[in-house]
């Protein structure tokens, strides 16, 4: 029991993920009460901005876990996967929702096909709903029992995590006026977590980690 | 924010106060807005309308609360709050801030170009020699949101005809002040400054189109294009040229900056047209601020019977 409790503490870096994830929901609310130009003129249009933001934020972080694992051995950060991608989830599904009501209620109705058209008309819509799927897909299968019923296929099926990260930046390139500058940044950072999974990067990199701290603990004992 | 003590200080007292009055006004809306979306109820013009007429300060002049079609005006606060002027900042709720304090005075107009009678006007010239009348047109941005603005000035039609065009001339071509120091945004080297826009001259000579000195009554504030800016009303708002400093009758389109940013996205005629989607989005409907749920857009904004006649033959479609 005593076991079981200690297992159960929470970290501080885990506290502060969640803290940190809640963030943006906060400051939309307090802001939107604090009556925010923006929230206040164009509510829709801001909270969609806002909320896009924060799942796109928390999906390269969720994303990151890995790479700065193999870069840094900060094994801490694996356990921090789950939860990352679950916060963007929640935020891409707040996004999407009030995508729906924003592009679906005119003139005073409902109107499905607006909907329809807003979300596969547009190509920039478009890849936003697939990587909204595969989060949903994700977020689904994000429990023990489904790691059990799954076996090797979950791990083959989370690898699509990587294909929800290039869907949300090309989403949010092709979303942009002219400026390109925010988005190719995500672009970049995605890229270099990409090529430090390809199995022969990873490999070199971690032999490197192991052989500098190895020459470290050498020279500091020597001496 | 309108809320920090140093502009209260700097904005005048009636314009920071007419700030927190719609601010307060439209909060409550927002607000309800939230309770009565949860109940499917509907949220109409009539909320939004009692609150423009409660952030209507006395200095402020309408001659109706509506416009032709019975919408109502967008308040004051919004139109002067929520702006797209890239030559300040790329985010709306921040132009008014960067914007307090730019200079409009001394302010000078040339108007050139194929013309047989060249005038340069001063802003004072332009507020006085030309009859300012009120004009409460829709305003349809290509993001696809809209306000009903009371603007005031006069047809674009009347300095042209004082400047008397040659028979050359076949466009009207409009120039921004070009003034980094001033216009912070213009550092950008993403846009090709200065702003540029342009008219075919038979749609200059429309009477809709409108050179605009004020609005609400009062002169322009920065944030609106202050002092003295294009209104074209059937068309996407970019084509309402802002601040502007030179006015030119040349014989070629004219290329503006949005048309250069991305032509694929915008054109040169850029009228309101919810057959023709923008490349990226929709603009079959747009909200109007200050309502919860969309509406749809109306071809030429609502002003067919007026322009429609400009265009015709022509394929819109091709002519975005």
């Amino acid at each position: 029991m005593a076991k079981r409790k200690a297992k159960n503490r929470w970290t501080p870096l885990q506290i502060i993920t969640h803290l940190g994830a809640l963030f943006p929901l906060v400051w939309l609310a307090w802001d939107f009460w604090q009556g925010q130009t923006a929230l206040l003129i164009n509510p829709f249009q801001e909270a969609t901005f806002r909320t896009g933001k924060a799942a796109i934020i928390l999906l390269m972080l969720s994303l990151a876990c890995t790479p700065i694992n193999t870069v840094f051995g900060f094994k801490q950060v694996l356990a921090l996967r789950k939860p990352l991608g679950l916060y963007a989830f929640m935020y891409a599904a707040i996004h999407f929702s009030i995508f729906i009501v924003d592009n679906g209620l005119v003139s005073n109705s409902l109107n499905l096909w607006a909907v329809y058209e807003a979300t596969f008309e547009k190509r920039y819509a478009l890849v936003g709903f697939a990587a909204f799927v595969v989060l949903l897909t994700l977020a689904i299968t994000s429990n023990q029992w489904s790691m059990r019923t799954l076996r090797k296929n979950w791990k083959r099926l989370h690898r699509f995590v990587y294909a929800a990260g290039v869907l949300a930046v090309i989403h949010f390139v092709w979303l942009v006026k002219s400026d390109i500058r925010e988005p190719l940044i995500y672009g970049a950072l995605l890229t270099i977590m990409l090529v430090l999974r390809i199995p022969a990067v990873r490999k070199w990199v971690v032999n490197t980690r192991q052989n500098l701290s190895r020459r470290r603990q050498a020279a500091t004992s020597s001496s | 924010m309108a809320t920090k003590i140093n502009s209260s200080e700097i904005t005048p007292e009636h314009i920071y106060l007419s700030r927190r009055k719609f601010m307060i006004g439209i909060g409550s809306l927002a607000a309800s807005a939230a309770v009565l979306s949860a109940c499917g109820n509907q949220f109409g013009s009539t909320a939004s309308g009692s609150n423009a007429q409660a952030a209507l300060p006395d200095d402020l002049k309408v001659s109706a609360t509506t416009d032709e079609l019975g919408d109502e005006l967008t308040p004051f606060g919004a139109v002067t709050s929520y702006n797209n002027f890239y030559e300040f900042t790329t985010t709306k709720e921040g132009v008014a801030g960067l914007a307090e304090g730019f200079k409009t005075s001394p302010w000078q107009v040339e108007v050139g170009g194929l013309v047989n009678n060249p005038k340069t006007f001063d802003i004072d010239d332009l507020r006085t020699k030309f009859a300012q009348e009120e004009r409460i047109y829709r305003l349809r941005c290509v993001e696809a949101w809209s306000m009903v603005i009371p603007w005031l000035g006069f047809s674009l039609s009347e300095i042209l005809k004082e400047v008397e065009p040659t028979a050359q001339a076949k466009y009207v071509r409009f120039e921004t002040l070009y003034d980094p120091d001033r216009l912070p945004g213009q550092s950008s080297r993403w846009y090709n400054w200065p702003y540029i826009e342009g008219l075919r001259l038979d749609e200059a000579m429309n009477p809709l189109a409108t050179m605009a000195t004020g609005l609400y009554g009062k002169h322009l504030l920065p944030q609106n294009g202050a002092p003295f800016r294009l209104v074209v009303p059937w068309k996407y708002g970019f084509k309402s040229i802002k601040s502007i400093v030179k006015i030119e009758l040349v014989d070629k389109m004219p290329v503006s900056l949005w048309m250069a940013a991305a032509p694929n996205e915008y054109g040169f005629y850029a009228n309101v047209n919810p057959d023709v989607p923008h490349p990226r989005w929709s603009q079959a409907t747009e909200r109007r601020i200050g309502e919860f749920g969309r509406r749809d857009t109306l071809p030429f904004n609502g002003y067919g019977d007026e322009v429609a006649y400009l265009y015709e033959g022509m394929n819109l479609r091709a002519n975005f």
